[in-house]
């Protein structure tokens, strides 16, 4: 903060914890105390920990603010810390050599970080920091000169649409829930994977959110559903709780307004099915996660049979910022249908793995060559999978399309829980498809026959392709079982769940195949049909692809041609690693 | 005007170019019901809360496949039950189901009274199409009632329903997910409930049966006998599975005002019919045994024995204890007999204990 002259922000997010950030949080406290920094330089200097800003693979990343002038280390271990804290902050000269580089500019500059922003500059264990940061006024904006339905009315103009799943309107949702005879009625924010970050860098916001849609909607009671698994997320959520209650932002009569208001934990374990809102309040209420059926719609009979509303920790984190800048500023971001940002896991082989928020209709080209900073290794892009498991493949002739809802259902994709993976060349398309579909076999509740036997129909068919046993005939039931998941599924996961085998079906037929007629995998992947075999004129007979195969299925004399039994070889590719004369054939 | 619409609000909609009004609120499947449309379903049952699981009973609105179990009919529908679109899916979806059945039905209990079994036929469906692992479970439930061949288990989660719902009891429920999904009681064990059996009633395939039933005789080689359950005063409508002159089952239809539900022992407590230690005729103890006589002498002797308690001790000496498996009247003559011809009050019921 300006106040400060000095100010070193840690990342202590899951990530920068598992680096080792406290230790690197409590060695920069330890050293400016010891050198008496704060009167050696003659102004005030602080350290703070941060929630996370996105490039996990950097972490600990070490913020170093000097009057304005921002510095940012990566990969600080503790063993760095005593020399950051002589060289830089007392003489003033930045370690360059630990400094981020140009494709962190890369990284960051083409994101456009909204519900992100915070994260990575404010402590998210400190309210006074999210306050300066005007927090929770637009909280007291929409308690002290907004009508319910002004707060709705502001919502639905923004044209926020539900950041996971199928992208509702969130401003119609609630009004619908508004409309509800019923008076009782219950607001639930989902924490799903994706917005732990955000639980973890800035959980006041997303209170801010749930108490306004509270306010908005009727309800005085929220729940907010987490994995119990994501502890950190638990404590920073509870702590913001605590924090928020203390200062009056939640319990009874909030500014003075009348409006009671209360947040309670529900944990759920880990299962993909909890992302489904009807199979989320099942949990709630202490029953199997298991979907309703609909209609009716949560909005009209919902949590205990009452109306009730269901958003995401990102959808909720948003509406500050609609209440705050305004609808009309908000809609300025995105495109026509789909406003705003949307934050997305990126992963796979791009250079840059991590956490971004785009602006809406951003194309898939900028995210993976300019954010992304490109392919490993300057390798072929060949698809994008969007949307976590159940979203779709999108090939590399497609990725000038910006990213929008519309787009990506045009595409047989979905924004879903906003995953983003990126495959190359040595990506086998088959055994891509297989692998969500194993996700999805094994996650699915087993409720609906469709999704149940479907789900493991496919994933035995795809095994069988990609292990060389595969008719044309499989690709007809695989098409057959697509069409019947997606038509007769009873909740949206069954229905989504065949997305990765039709959309790579679509673009990617070829592959599948190559898998079939010829028996072959193009990206070399799938180990029933790709052979190791040692060129006799290329092999010196030195020996080490012998003692490093772990099936023991190589042979030959010291200093002659070694021979490798198929009956034997595992197929792991040791030998073909360890090869330094390239004498080992991969087919 | 019929006097529902004043109640409630009436919509019109077509099935299969059929017009029909019914009250708002009622489902597609409800609706082709009371037109005498047969719409296939294999998780749908009267008696329970809609599931939707089966996805069987799928029928075409606008072009579109709702199921029509939990689809409440709205004014104007237009409702095809048999067009190709959802017959080709309603059978690939039991093909799937099939895909997961075990082929036994030349042993099985259920054959010839088997939901899914007439499904197949129906479609003929003589092998899926689709094809893969089937579920197998080694343990065998160790219950004295019921046997429960969870390979047959389609999921449907009737069973459940009614256990909950009906009986509300809540013996069993489903464990794991996914493919590995099971009914089942709490961690595996054997199940331990009051066995009315209400489930076994409910169960599309022969998953639940009954222990004592099994290769005892199959629906086509028996004799059906209405007749009243002799246990309490209840007196449920039963009716009796006979093969070769021998009760080989209980059940209850649903139509009677007990509406199909039994308890353990007028379902499953019927063996004592051909029981060899059935008393058939009364006993009188002579020199320390006892030997049958005829009902003439028994009656006289008691009688006569009665008589000669009365007159020495007083009526007061004397007490009678009925019996709930008697009818209301025979009660009725019971009591009137102690009290006008023995003289006393002492008259009491087993079902008070």
């Amino acid at each position: 903060m300006a106040d400060d002259q000095i100010s070193i922000r840690v990342c202590l997010g899951t990530s920068g914890k598992a680096s080792g950030g406290e230790k690197v949080l409590t060695l920069f406290k330890m050293h400016i105390e010891r050198l008496h920094l704060d009167a050696r330089v003659g102004t005030r200097c602080s350290v703070k920990k941060v929630g996370c800003r996105g490039l996990c693979s950097r972490d600990v990343l070490v913020d170093v603010i000097i009057n304005g002038e921002h510095t940012t280390y990566q990969n600080v271990t503790p063993s760095m810390v005593e020399r950051i804290v002589k060289e830089h902050l007392l003489e003033g000269n930045p370690v360059d050599e630990w400094t981020v580089k140009e494709d962190y500019a890369e990284f960051t500059s083409r994101q456009y970080k909204i519900v992100l922003g915070p994260c990575g500059v404010i402590d998210p264990e400190n309210i006074d920091d999210y306050l300066k940061m005007n927090g929770y006024r637009a909280l007291k904006k929409a308690l002290t000169r907004m009508t319910p339905e002004d707060v709705i009315e502001e919502v639905k103009r923004s044209g926020l649409r539900g950041r996971g799943g199928s992208g509702f309107l969130t401003g119609l949702k609630w009004e619908i829930c508004r409309a509800q005879k019923e008076k009782t009625r219950y607001i639930i924010c989902n924490v799903g994977e994706v917005n732990r970050a955000l639980a973890e860098g800035n959980p006041h916001a997303i209170i801010e959110g749930l108490i306004i849609g509270g306010y908005a909607i009727g309800a005085s009671q929220g729940y907010i559903f987490i994995r119990e698994r994501y502890h950190l997320s638990v404590e920073r959520l509870r702590n913001a709780i605590a924090q928020a209650q203390e200062r009056g932002f939640l319990g009874e009569n909030i500014f003075g307004s009348g409006f009671n208001f209360n947040i309670e934990f529900s944990f759920g374990t880990e299962a993909f099915i909890c992302g489904e809102e009807t199979a989320l309040m099942e949990t709630i209420e202490g029953k199997r996660a298991m979907p309703r059926l609909r209609p009716p719609y949560p909005a009209e009979k919902g949590l205990w049979g009452k109306p009730t509303i269901i958003n995401n920790a990102e959808t909720f984190s948003n509406i500050p910022i609609i209440i705050g800048k305004g609808a009309v500023w908000f809609s300025s971001i995105g495109t026509e249908h789909s406003k705003g940002t949307k934050v997305f896991t990126l992963s796979g082989k791009v250079r840059n793995n991590g956490l971004v928020e785009v602006p809406m209709g951003i194309s898939f080209r900028t995210i993976v060559y300019g954010i992304g900073g490109g392919i490993e290794e300057d390798r072929r892009l060949k698809a994008i999978q969007v949307g976590g498991p159940s979203g779709g493949l999108i090939p590399e002739s497609m990725i000038d399309m910006g990213l929008d809802y519309e787009n990506l259902l045009k595409v047989g994709s979905i924004i879903g829980s906003g995953g983003m993976v990126v495959f190359d060349e040595t990506d086998c398309i088959v055994s891509v498809a297989r692998f969500f579909l194993e996700f999805l076999q094994r996650e699915s509740c087993g409720k609906c026959v469709p999704c149940r036997l479907g789900t493991t129909r496919m994933l035995e068919l795809l095994t069988k392709i990609t292990e060389g046993r595969g008719s044309m005939k499989d690709i007809e039931a695989l098409e057959r079982l697509s069409a019947i998941m997606s038509t007769a599924s009873l909740c949206g996961l069954g229905r989504t769940a065949p997305n990765p085998v039709i959309t790579s079906l679509t673009h990617f037929r070829e592959e599948y195949l190559a898998h079939i007629k010829e028996k072959r995998c193009p990206a070399g992947v799938c180990k029933a049909l790709i052979t190791y075999t040692i060129l006799e004129d290329l092999c010196k007979g030195c020996g080490v692809c012998l003692r490093r195969c772990p099936a023991g299925a190589i042979t030959g004399e010291r200093k002659m041609p070694h021979s490798i039994n198929q009956a034997l070889c595992v197929k792991c590719g040791v030998c073909f690693e360890a090869c330094k004369f390239k004498a080992i054939k991969k087919e | 005007m019929p006097e529902t619409s004043l109640t409630k609000k009436m919509v019109r909609c077509s099935i299969n170019g059929v017009s029909v009004e019914v009250p708002e609120g009622t489902t597609i499947l409800e609706a082709a019901k009371a037109l005498g449309i047969y719409i296939p379903a294999l998780c749908y049952h009267p008696k329970i809360s809609i599931t939707g699981a089966c996805r069987v009973c799928l029928v075409e609105v606008d072009g579109a496949a709702v199921v029509s179990c939990a689809t409440p009919v709205e004014e104007g529908m237009t409702v095809i039950t048999n067009s190709p679109y959802v017959e080709e899916l309603r059978k690939d979806i039991i093909d799937l189901i099939l895909s997961d059945h075990p082929y036994d039905c030349m042993v099985c209990q259920k054959a010839g009274d088997c939901e899914l079994q007439e499904l197949a036929y129906l479609y003929q469906i003589r092998y899926p199409k689709f094809q893969g692992k089937k579920r197998m479970y080694k343990k065998r439930d160790g219950n004295p009632f019921i046997e429960r061949e969870m390979e047959k288990c389609i999921q449907c989660g009737r069973c459940v329903k009614i256990c909950d719902e009906v009986q509300g009891v809540g013996a069993i429920d489903f464990a794991y997910k996914g493919f590995d999904l099971k009914v089942c009681p709490p961690f595996e064990h054997d199940l331990d409930c009051e066995f009315c059996g209400q489930c076994v009633m409910v169960c599309p395939t022969g998953a639940l049966v009954g222990k004592d039933w099994i290769a005892r005789g199959r629906q086509m080689n028996i004799k059906k006998v209405d007749t009243v359950c002799p246990y309490c005063g209840c007196g449920c409508n039963i009716t009796l599975h006979v093969r070769n002159n021998e009760v080989v089952r209980v059940t209850s239809s649903p139509d009677t005002f007990n509406e199909g539900y039994l308890c353990v022992k007028g379902r499953f407590g019927y063996k004592f019919i051909n029981h060899p230690d059935r008393l058939k005729s009364p006993l009188i103890k002579r020199n320390g045994r006892f030997v049958e006589v005829s009902w003439d002498e028994a009656l006289d002797y008691v009688a006569e024995r009665f008589k000669e308690i009365k007159e020495r001790y007083g009526p007061d000496a004397l007490a009678g204890l009925s019996s709930a498996r008697c009818t209301v009247e025979d009660n009725y003559l019971f009591q009137k007999f102690f009290r006008a011809a023995i003289g006393t009050n002492n008259i009491d019921h087993c079902a008070r204990y």
